[in-house]
């Protein structure tokens, strides 16, 4: 590695560290109103939940449009075991753990929609993805000890800034990673001509599974993180409106851009929070800018391009080897 | 036994013929455009809505009308509004996505829908509606069986419907020019068939079929929420693809299959929350075994 | 030294339409063999069905002594056989080094984990794939393309982009698809070069489909001439030039083709 790269990467892990420390101590100086800090780990929560959407609909151009229930899935997994299995003194200790746990869940679940993934596309797959949704939420709904339609409740707020930041620094980086390899490029081969990706020795089916494990896995985790954030889960929060959420999430973004997942994910959060106050509105105002940005914007703010400090670094891509 | 067992194939027709009604709204969409309109539940929600409105609107004349005459007025009313949503629907939000990628057609979809629906909410607020009751003739007692007059109505009016639709497809030149469009869509306009025109077309009768089986399903299950258009037309929609969407036929079979599904799944599990699970396990199950449903047919990629 | 390429009995319906018939034939290491005939005689068919893209339901196909009937595409890919197609099927939006890089996706020995972490292994193998991919884009004269998206290359780049592409992977046999459609007279002699030096280059064995005649008689040590599905000739090119069946399935009954002589240099 040159010099110049040392220092890049240097640079790199000093600020995720200085992040860290941020969200660590932030919270409680009593700078930022709570509110704030709320906002901020919702911002959060959303960047990891469109960064893994969007490997599967951006990069790998597949149409999942049910990934709210991989969310549910690691939210009651992750829940289940801070109320049910641990005993409450230890679960902080834990909670990495619970989140890993429920993200392995749901990265479980991810099997059953990747399948199906193999033989079938576009709208059938759409409907494949949806149906898993709604098998998952009303698998919920049936489940009295888990509190049935009225949700479950109990879980600690084990959920902070710090956490929040640490998982979407994971997410971001390991995605990137992801991306930038020799894997990353198959994904977007499939995207791009499954048949020829196929006849030029990219093993598909592994690489669509990958994808839809890997997806599955991180928005499990962020269904932990908004469990014990919220320290209350229905069957209802990851319902199909949850799902689009996540679809215009990524759509506004861009697809296929890192950067844009961080964008998309942040001004919808923001603006969701400013127009709060037009209470049931909001839900039709929502579906109602997916509609003109589908029309007037599909590629998003950020199609397939990256700012700066996430394109490939020099030695990845240059002849000078 | 049997008498219950009749009954409820009664039952599953009557909810079947619904189902069938919706689903072929989705599939003469996606026959002709290869696009799922997943808005097509909501519309069809809006139709009972609008039949309501109609119903109730003809109810409240100084003029006594008789009630089959109420019935007539909201039906056509309903059908036509209704037909004319559909039609905006394409003009707004589809048309000017013809040439983009499926997925934003697919997306923009959820999107209406969801418009629709909570747009619906808000305008009305989440108290359920009543629909008037039109149909007050004595259920009829044959062979043990009770068969009401909205039973027989349902059916004969969605097989009327069916029929017809069916012989516009095969012997009009309508409907040719639909298949057409449907089999090569490119090739359509070059034979001086105004493909835009059919589109809108077959949007306005594919609403307004559905707007048909609102105003049956308000009249057999007078019960209206905003959220029913997810309910139903999900369910109408796994009928459209486990018939084989694209196919008028699949369809209609796949509707009463649905209907059927429904009616008889309470009967042997035993919560009836568990149909959902059911119908979606079902339409999973064929989307990996038989992706193209059970009268469709497959697609081929030339290399 | 059994043959590297073993067609037996091979034969493809679609529907009720038997597209190939009973085909056979053999290509030993190092050689050229041209495969022509009218369109729809099955060509294209054959090839998707050595590759993969077609399950074989009658015949067997060996390669390099293995039967590869029933394996995956990618797998007969990774194992040796390469292709380019009738319309390119480049990546699009890929960039010309990804397209490449992506040629060489069963050769990269980094795993996943590898891959997520960033480890010393994957930086070693990613950095030994790029160069490869780079020996290869300067070998075609793409150098300056790398970072280009696929679909906005002129045609000529692209179809040497995706020959890059084919080639990266080490194949022992390649497989084109009309590699010289849509060109002109000066194009096809540059195409005609090339696939001689590309040969000895990366020692390969080549089965070309190609309709120009220049180009099967300057290429081909023998050719096998399809028709319906059936082979209704096979031998070296002046042979088959003249031959009445090939006229015939060509022209209908009674017609001839123009005199085309091979070049100068003819093949070894």
């Amino acid at each position: 590695m040159t010099t110049s790269n040392k220092r890049k990467n240097l640079l790199t892990w000093l600020g995720a560290a200085l992040l860290l420390a941020v969200a660590y101590f932030l919270p409680d100086t009593g700078l930022l109103n709570p509110y704030v800090v709320q906002i901020l780990m919702y911002v959060g929560i959303n960047m990891i939940l469109t960064l893994a959407l969007n490997l599967v609909n951006g990069y790998m151009g597949e149409f999942s449009v049910g990934h709210a229930g991989f969310m549910g899935i690691g939210a009651y997994v992750a829940a289940i075991l801070t109320v049910a299995v641990l005993p409450r003194a230890v679960s902080a200790w834990c909670f990495p753990a619970v989140l890993l746990v429920g993200g392995l869940a749901a990265a479980a679940a991810g099997l059953i929609v990747a399948y199906p993934s193999f033989r079938t596309r576009g709208d059938y797959l759409a409907i494949v993805t949806l149906a898993f949704n709604m098998i998952v939420k009303s698998v919920l709904e049936n489940i009295d000890a888990l509190g049935g339609p009225r949700g479950y409740l109990g879980m600690p707020r084990l959920t902070n800034l710090f956490w929040v930041a640490a998982w979407v620094l994971i997410t971001l980086i390991a995605l990137r990673n992801l991306v930038q390899s020799n894997f990353g490029r198959g994904i977007m081969a499939i995207r791009e001509d499954e048949l020829a990706a196929n006849l030029t020795s990219v093993d598909t089916r592994r690489l669509k599974l990958y994808a839809f494990l890997i997806s599955a896995f991180f928005t499990g985790v962020a269904g932990g993180l908004y469990a014990h954030l919220l320290q209350f889960i229905n069957p209802r929060s990851f319902s199909i409106l949850k799902s689009t959420d996540m679809l215009v999430m990524v759509y506004l973004g861009g697809v296929g851009s890192l950067t844009g997942s961080l964008l998309g994910a942040t001004i919808f959060t923001v603006l969701l929070e400013l127009l709060r106050f037009l209470g049931i509105w909001r839900w039709v105002l929502g579906p109602l800018l997916l509609v003109l940005l589908m029309i007037f914007r599909p590629q998003g703010l950020m199609g397939f391009k990256e700012a700066r400090w996430l394109r490939p670094a020099r030695w990845l891509v240059s002849s000078e080897q | 036994m049997l008498q219950i067992l009749a009954q409820n194939v009664l039952n599953a027709l009557q909810l079947g013929s619904v189902y069938a009604l919706i689903a072929l709204g989705y599939t003469m969409v996606y026959g002709i455009l290869t696009m799922i309109n997943f808005a097509h539940g909501d519309i069809f929600m809006v139709s009972a809505y609008l039949a309501l409105a109609g119903a109730t609107f003809l109810l409240g004349l100084p003029v006594g009308l008789p009630l089959f005459l109420v019935f007539t007025g909201a039906l056509l009313f309903s059908m036509l509004v209704t037909a004319l949503l559909g039609v905006t629907i394409e003009r707004l939000a589809y048309r000017p996505l013809r040439q983009a990628p499926r997925v934003s057609a697919v997306i923009t979809a959820l999107g209406v829908g969801l418009f629709l629906e909570n747009f619906t909410l808000g305008l009305l607020g989440p108290e359920p509606r009543h629909f008037p009751t039109l149909i007050t003739l004595a259920p009829w007692e044959v062979a043990g069986l009770t068969i009401t007059p909205l039973q027989v109505l349902i059916i004969l009016l969605a097989a009327a419907l069916m029929i017809l639709l069916d012989l516009l497809v095969r012997r009009t030149l309508l409907g040719m020019a639909m298949r057409a469009i449907s089999y090569n869509r490119p090739i359509v306009p070059l034979m001086g068939v105004p493909v835009d025109r059919v589109i809108s077309l077959t949007f306005a009768l594919g609403s307004a079929i559905a707007a048909a089986g609102g105003l049956m399903y308000g009249l057999a299950y007078p019960v209206l929420d905003p959220y029913m258009g997810v309910r139903i037309g999900w369910w109408a929609f796994i009928a459209a693809v486990v018939g084989g969407i694209g196919n008028i036929r699949g369809a209609m079979l796949g509707g009463f299959i649905l209907g059927t599904v429904e009616v008889f799944t309470p009967l042997i599990l035993p919560s009836s929350t568990y149909r959902d699970f059911v119908a979606f396990s079902l339409l999973l199950l064929l989307l990996v075994f038989k992706p193209t449903g059970l009268l469709g047919r497959p697609v081929f990629e030339r290399v | 030294m059994s043959p590297l390429l073993e067609i037996h009995d091979l034969s493809h319906h679609f529907g009720g339409l038997a597209a190939i018939s009973d085909f056979s034939l053999a290509v030993e290491a190092g050689e050229l063999v041209g495969l022509i005939g009218p369109n729809g005689a099955g060509k294209t068919t054959i090839f998707n069905l050595i590759t993969g893209v077609f399950r074989i339901a009658q015949g067997r196909i060996l390669f390099q002594g293995e039967d590869i009937s029933a394996w995956a595409s990618h797998r007969i890919t990774a194992a040796g056989i390469a292709r380019t197609f009738q319309n390119i099927r480049l990546f699009k939006n890929l960039s010309a080094l990804d397209n490449v890089r992506l040629g060489a996706f069963a050769q990269h020995h980094y795993r996943l984990f590898d891959a997520l972490r960033r480890s010393r292994a994957f930086a070693e193998e990613e950095r030994r794939l790029t160069r490869r991919a780079w020996e290869l884009l300067e070998r075609f004269q793409l150098s300056h393309y790398a970072d280009t998206l696929a679909r906005q290359l002129p045609y000529g780049e692209q179809r040497r982009l995706e020959m890059a592409r084919a080639l990266i992977s080490g194949p022992r046999l390649l497989l084109l698809d009309e590699p010289a459609a849509g060109m002109n007279h000066s194009e096809a002699e540059d195409l005609i070069r090339i696939i001689r030096e590309v040969k000895e280059e990366f020692h390969l064995t080549i089965l070309l489909i190609e309709h120009q005649m220049r180009v099967v008689l300057n290429l081909c040590q023998r050719v096998t001439v399809l028709d319906f599905g059936c082979t209704i000739a096979a031998g070296p090119p002046q042979e088959i030039q003249h031959h009445p069946a090939v006229l015939e399935a060509y022209l209908g009954r009674g017609g001839h083709l123009a005199e085309e002589k091979p070049d100068a240099a003819a093949p070894a």
